[in-house]
């Protein structure tokens, strides 16, 4: 199908293109690489008025290390951040998480900031987003501010953007030494979204304990989600494989799972456990081997 | 997607789920394999976009077509341009692909016959001529075709 009629403008610069968010109000979408956008205009569940490109913005586009930081720009398709050596040394969870999104042709073509504007359920990043602390960087009206991850997925399709404002930069911190992650995913096997995805990052202490866990679980409910209850269950024990069982437990206590032909709320319920097992275990040996 | 069928007859790219799964109207798009149905076409202005037409002469089968045609990696041909574009994709990274890589790299491809085994071959076969320095070869009609 078709999608319905809408007039197009295209963006040279991040101010421009807030000016006409501003100008047009809420019958306005932005669209980058459009991969989020396009599919569900042609379904009819987005009948945008007008489409704002702010696909050819350099500003928002490639990778920049800044000292311990790594700032990925909104553009930056997920081919470029899986492949892009900068992520891949400091960010080994984000090139993973790209490498794994959809497949070979939406990778060329789709953003790491229209996914994460987009927030679907189902997105890879979210996971990864959270389990790295990320901070993303949002430009409006009202300048620039930053937005922790925990704060930026609210619900589903709704992040904390407000609607004048746009995702340019994604900062992450480096992995140091004692740190390891692991993403991993059950993939829809026509899309490649994750019916269910968990990104973790364990953090060592001296005596080789755990000093911290991150989790973040995508595709199993509304909105993507930090394991709390999981994480403080493993700080400062001993990462062996009943610990990490027990923790995996305990990963979607308080969530309401979603529920539909790509699988039903107990099977993802079952399959986030068996995750998340997978993923402590993988971010612990990997956390070893970094020393 | 639209502009290339309906405006420019262009009906290599084939309408398949029209939401960037299926792969059937993949294109390359300054040498990257995309989705043409998720691509506005005043997206893709002043990029240079190759189709199932344009990767041979009028006439002639590319190499890869060539070994798709010899391996077999044909059933009902409605994913073929797309496996193709793909394909040429993914050679030009990987002239010598392992099986993994190529199923890895043709994931955004369906084929609704189920003929991945054979498309695996072709794609391998492809790469091999390719690096043999196979250039498109004139295809007078099918039974010459089938003689040689």
């Amino acid at each position: 199908m078709n999608p319905s009629s809408f007039a197009y403008e295209r963006a040279s610069s991040v101010a421009e293109a807030i000016s006409l968010l501003e100008q047009h109000g809420d019958g306005a979408k932005l669209i980058a690489g459009g991969h989020s956008l396009l599919p569900i205009m042609k379904l009819r569940l987005a009948e945008p008025e007008r489409l704002i490109d702010i696909g050819r913005i350099a500003e928002l586009q490639g990778v920049r290390v800044e000292g311990n930081e790594l700032a990925v720009g909104a553009l930056t398709t997920h081919h470029q951040v899986a492949t892009d050596p900068a992520v891949q040394s400091a960010s080994p969870l984000l090139a993973d998480t790209a490498s794994r999104v959809g497949d070979r042709q939406v990778r060329n073509r789709g953003t790491i900031g229209g996914a994460l504007a987009h927030a679907y359920a189902v997105a890879d990043y979210p996971a990864a987003i959270l389990a790295l602390e990320a901070t993303l960087v949002a430009r409006g009206p009202q300048g620039q501010r930053q937005i922790p991850a925990r704060e930026f997925f609210v619900d589903f399709l709704t992040t904390a953007l407000t609607p004048h404002e746009i995702l340019t930069e994604i900062r992450i911190a480096a992995l140091a030494a004692g740190q390891g992650w692991s993403y991993q995913k059950l993939a829809n096997q026509a899309s490649g979204y994750a019916i269910v995805g968990v990104a973790a990052i364990v953090i060592l202490d001296a005596n080789g304990a755990c000093a911290e866990v991150r989790i973040g679980v995508t595709g199993t409910a509304a909105v993507a989600w930090r394991a709390d209850a999981a994480e403080a269950a493993l700080r400062g024990k001993a990462l062996d494989a009943d610990a990490i069982a027990a923790a995996a437990r305990l990963v979607t206590e308080g969530i309401a799972p979603l529920d539909d032909l790509h699988g039903s709320a107990a099977y993802r319920l079952r399959v986030t456990e068996g995750l998340t097992r997978r993923a402590i275990l993988e971010a612990t040996e990997r956390a070893r081997a970094r020393g | 997607m639209q502009y290339l069928r309906e405006d420019l007859t262009l009906t290599g790219a084939h309408v398949g789920c029209e939401t960037s799964q299926c792969g059937a109207c993949t294109v390359l798009m300054d040498g990257q394999a995309v989705k043409s149905c998720t691509i506005l076409a005043v997206q893709a202005d002043g990029a240079s976009v190759t189709t199932i037409e344009g990767l041979a002469p009028i006439g002639m089968l590319h190499p890869i077509q060539q070994a798709f045609w010899d391996e077999h990696g044909v059933q009902c041909g409605f994913c073929t341009p797309g496996m193709v574009l793909s394909t040429a994709a993914l050679l030009a990274d990987d002239a010598d692909p392992s099986e993994a890589t190529i199923r890895h790299g043709l994931e955004g491809n369906i084929c609704r016959c189920t003929g991945y085994h054979n498309i695996v071959l072709a794609v391998q076969a492809a790469g091999k001529a390719i690096a043999a320095g196979a250039a498109p070869e004139l295809v007078l009609n099918r039974d010459a075709a089938l003689a040689r």
